[in-house]
């Protein structure tokens, strides 16, 4: 077992590491000068050189990639260049602790730095999603196969997938604009911290933003529910359990459901880890200050740093998701350690 | 006994095959793709699906010509129609005879034409993406599958990274970047061309791993089977066993993949539009339309309603036809 786990995690190093060589060729491979648009509009040569120097983009991509990647380890200072950072002051030297993922000019600190703040956001919108297309994704399609063939089954699952078709954005504007401004069904949602105003507050304020994400999912985890319900009603384990004469929703709940959760919860904790980076459009739409808008934000005003940080942090967030979770069936299954 | 034994003793035996020529076919005369036909012709869901997925195709392949024979008009701004707050003037978006779904605010765009010009640009575009993909993951997958060892591993590892990207954020963030490429390197033609050009491109080469896997799952079952072996045996090239030989044995997983893969990436064009990175105004996709009607979500909700609708309607009946071509194919597939 041991020696799984440990063969696992580094495999996942590796693709870590592969990952932000990857990432660093895609985004120096391009024509853009990053220079450029790291020392602002009011930018003559000069300044331009500073720049430059100052985050490192002198030097051949390798050698950048180098320089991140000890930083990730054992953290930098900016400016980059030795020369340049001799001639500056103290207070004109940024310190970046490791893992420093990098500095970013136009937000005058470092990634890191930016990346802790909106964290919590995007962090508090993936909690308040999953829970939403869990719930509703398992009670649903619990529904739809004990009224398999109905029209309640037929119509829980075709909501489900109109709810999936329709843009996200599309239904984000809808909540906000008449949900919650024109019907006045709910408080215009604003992120407030649980510091600020409590759990209440908080969990209200993310209703909205958190059902549009989960509408995304949700048609997907009723039909897997309702699919996995449906093949375990005709396992001998449950036939069992009837026949012992236990009651219909104790063989659902206890016998039928419970052996279709394992996947479930899989499935889902894959998904929250693609979600707590990936929710850039309802981020956007709601105007929460979390990783997607700051990815957003950074791509407009071309700010490499953070969008090369988020790209690997989320990216690690994922492979170390699946590395759990490859873990945990290797524990339960221990057929998988040999494969 | 006695008719048994007449028979035995050469009396004229029936032929298997020979006496009754129609009923034999009755019993013997079906292949698995009429069968599949049979099955998917008796799912009504998926015959409606179909059928509104032809006329959205239908639609998409006429709206070049009504646009070249003035049918439809997407691009003349009909200001005299908007009052002064650029809104249109009459009830539901300033619907007339004229403009059966009223006109754009701001700009005076008749929005039918637009609408149905747009379907053109969004089923191109997520066509495009998706040939992109499946070229990309079929010949992949093929490849991983056959090959098994290290080819199949590094295939694999490849998945398993491209998988690992923030999907979304790569879309986004790669956007400046690879269109500068594209127009500077390349020579694409600035603009849409670029843009849509990206669009596809980056769906591609982020689509193809779920689609080499499924392959890849497939080729692993068929690989061990008869006709490999036989082509191996006869000196067959790789290439011509890729292509020849396990290609067509995949037709129907490919045609399933297809059909699932084209509404994500309407939805996924959608999405970029709503970001920026896609093809911009005046050049009509549901996307952009949309995108641009958020603004008048209360003050106009035709404009606002109509291209979500559009895009639902074709997501919806795409994923049905999808899922009723696999129930119609893999008669085991449970749903």
């Amino acid at each position: 077992m041991l020696g799984y786990v440990i063969r696992r995690c580094f495999i996942g190093l590796v693709m870590v590491i592969v990952m932000s060589l990857v990432t660093f060729l895609l985004f120096f491979a391009s024509p853009v000068d990053p220079a450029r648009y790291a020392c602002g509009k009011s930018c003559d040569e000069n300044t331009r050189e500073m720049a430059r120097k100052s985050l490192g983009y002198d030097q051949p991509v390798m050698v950048q990639w180098g320089q991140f990647m000890k930083g990730l380890v054992v953290g930098r200072e900016y400016p980059v260049d030795p020369e340049l950072r001799a001639t500056m002051n103290e207070d004109q030297i940024t310190e970046c602790a490791a893992p420093c993922l990098g500095y970013s000019v136009y937000n005058n600190k470092t990634v890191n730095e930016s990346i802790s703040e909106a964290f919590p956001v995007s962090a508090s919108l993936a909690v308040a999603a999953i829970i939403m297309w869990l719930l509703g994704g398992i009670l649903l399609g619990v529904l739809a196969a004990v009224t398999r063939g109905s029209p309640l089954d037929r119509g829980i699952v075709a909501l489900a997938l109109v709810a999936y078709a329709f843009p996200s954005f599309f239904i984000g504007t809808f909540l906000i604009r008449y949900v919650s401004l024109k019907w006045g069904l709910f408080p215009f949602p604003e992120y407030t911290p649980i510091a600020e105003g409590g759990v209440g507050e908080w969990a209200l304020n993310l209703f909205l933003p958190g059902l549009t994400l989960a509408l995304l999912f949700m048609a997907g985890y009723i039909r897997m529910t309702r699919a996995f319900v449906l093949e375990s009603m005709s396992e001998d384990y449950v036939r069992t359990a009837r026949a012992k004469g236990l009651a219909g929703r104790r063989v659902l709940f206890k016998h039928s459901l419970r052996a279709s959760l394992t996947p479930l919860v899989t499935m889902a904790g894959l998904d929250f880890a693609a979600v707590l980076g990936g929710a850039v459009i309802t981020e956007t739409v709601f105007n929460y200050n979390g990783l997607g808008k700051l990815a957003v934000t950074a791509n407009a005003t071309f700010d490499l740093p953070v969008l090369i940080g988020l790209v690997l942090l989320l990216g690690s967030i994922v492979i170390i998701a699946n590395i759990i979770v490859d873990i945990l069936y290797a524990f339960i299954d221990p057929r998988v350690r040999v494969g | 006994m006695s008719s048994t034994l007449s028979a035995l003793e050469g009396e004229q035996l029936p032929e298997p095959a020979e006496p009754d020529e129609g009923a034999a076919q009755k019993v013997a005369g079906k292949s698995p793709m009429r069968l599949a036909a049979e099955r998917f012709r008796k799912d009504k869901l998926s015959m409606v699906s179909m059928v509104i997925v032809v006329i959205y195709l239908l639609m998409a392949i006429l709206a070049p010509f009504m646009v070249k024979f003035g049918v439809i008009d997407p691009y003349t701004l009909n200001q005299d129609l908007l009052d002064a707050n650029t809104l249109p003037k009459g009830d539901f978006g300033g619907i007339s005879a004229d403009h059966p779904l009223g006109i754009v605010p701001g700009t005076g765009w008749d929005l039918m034409s637009r609408l149905w010009y747009g379907i053109t640009f969004s089923l191109a575009i997520s066509l495009l993406a998706t040939i992109v993909a499946m070229t990309l993951g079929v010949v992949l997958g093929i490849v991983a599958g056959f090959s098994r060892g290290w080819v199949d591993m590094l295939i694999g590892r490849a998945i398993d990274l491209t998988l690992s990207f923030p999907q979304t954020l790569m879309l986004l963030a790669l956007s400046s970047l690879a269109v500068a490429f594209l127009t500077d390197y390349l020579h694409v033609p600035e603009g849409n061309i670029a843009q849509g050009l990206y669009v596809v491109l980056v769906l591609g080469l982020f689509g193809w791993p779920s689609i080499a896997r499924i392959i890849r799952g497939q080729v692993l079952s068929i690989r061990e089977r008869e006709f490999v072996d036989a082509a191996q045996l006869l000196g067959a090239s790789k290439l011509r066993i890729y292509f020849k030989e396990l290609l067509p044995n995949l037709w129907a997983p490919v045609l399933v993949t297809f059909t699932l893969t084209m509404p994500a990436y309407i939805s996924a064009e959608a999405a970029l539009s709503y970001l920026g990175v896609s093809i911009k105004p005046p050049t009509p996709t549901l996307g952009n339309i949309l995108r641009d009607s958020l603004l008048y979500a209360e003050s106009d909700f035709v404009y606002f309603f109509a291209p979500a609708f559009l895009i639902c309607i074709i997501v919806v009946s795409f994923n049905l036809l999808g899922d009723g071509l696999r129930d119609a194919l893999d008669p085991k597939s449970s749903r």
